[in-house]
């Protein structure tokens, strides 16, 4: 077996600037005052952004096997999945904790 | 005599290589031990997600938890990643020396972040946070964020102690070309540390 085989790779210093710029930018988008909406897409979509650079690259997953991506992504799927379904099922459950405030009942309409 | 015993027997038979990761069966080892640990991970979020998004009374994280600490914690393990694949790349060059010098620096990036986590753990608790209970609203947030940032801070304690013992077996070998294959496993583990953190300092901190 090849016990000293070395990837290709890409410059590492440029990989971790756009790790930080990316991650200044998650930082910003709280402060944007956007509607909460937009700021948990806007989120969601740079932490997957800085999560594929850190498996593409510094896991070297860009120049491993189509099927070894495959294998890393099977978590994503099956968590994906796993809130569709959890929210599908929740959501009708809504809870409030027993220590909470009371929430005053809407005025009834006449 | 079948493959197994021919090659107990000291015949020269060689292991079959995995089409996955002609390497070694040792990466691809962890490649299948992270796909399920990241399951793990999967499920604590997305219950947390779940938990959050069906609670009337949920704090909002990022007033209670504050991110100036974490965000410097995240910046810290992005450093740590980096000082990783500079490790495995100067290991790769035969640069012994380099190597352990990234790898120590590695090792020290996963202890501050613990110790971090250990001060911003002791600061809640003192305000009030238990897993049964906050002063700011739903009882499932200290359970859920206790949980997750705990799972997550035992794989990097874990991950410092794989480090050190790798940054020993590397100070050991004559020729540390030969660790290249150990290290970048080990390399796999730290930058799966790092990508969770990513996602989880993201959903429990940030949204």
């Amino acid at each position: 077996m090849a016990q000293t085989a070395t990837h290709a790779h890409p410059s590492y210093m440029a990989i971790f600037w756009w790790l930080a710029v990316l991650t200044v930018l998650e930082l910003a988008v709280l402060f944007t005052g956007l509607p909460k909406v937009v700021v948990v897409i806007l989120l969601c979509s740079l932490a997957l952004a800085k999560a594929s650079l850190v498996a593409m690259y510094f896991m070297h997953l860009r120049f491993e096997t189509r099927t070894l991506g495959l294998v890393a992504l099977t978590p994503l799927t099956i968590g994906t999945l796993l809130v569709l379904l959890l929210v599908w099922d929740g959501n009708p459950l809504g809870h409030r904790s027993p220590t909470a405030p009371a929430v005053e009942a809407p005025a009834a309409q006449h | 005599m079948s493959q197994v015993a021919e090659m107990r027997a000291g015949a020269a038979v060689e292991p079959a290589e995995t089409p996955l990761t002609p390497e070694s069966w040792g990466k691809l080892g962890m490649w299948i031990f992270l796909a399920g640990d990241a399951v793990g991970f999967g499920v604590l979020l997305a219950s947390y997600g779940v938990m959050r998004a069906t609670s009337f009374d949920w704090p909002n994280p990022y007033h209670v938890l504050g991110i100036n600490l974490t965000a410097f914690m995240t910046f810290l393990l992005i450093c740590s990643s980096v000082t990783m694949v500079k490790a495995l790349e100067s290991l790769g060059a035969g640069d012994r020396s380099r190597a352990q010098l990234f790898l120590l620096l590695t090792a020290l990036g996963g202890a501050t972040f613990v110790s971090l986590q250990a001060y911003e753990w002791t600061h809640l608790i003192e305000r009030g946070m238990r897993i049964g209970g906050n002063p700011w609203g739903a009882t499932l947030f200290g359970t859920s964020f206790f949980m997750v940032t705990g799972f997550h801070g035992l794989h990097v304690t874990a991950g410092v102690v794989y480090l050190l013992s790798v940054l020993g077996a590397v100070s050991r070998q004559a020729d540390v070309r030969a660790k290249y294959n150990m290290v970048e496993i080990t390399g796999l583990y730290w930058h799966f540390v790092d990508l969770v953190w990513i996602m989880v300092f993201t959903f429990m901190y940030l949204i």
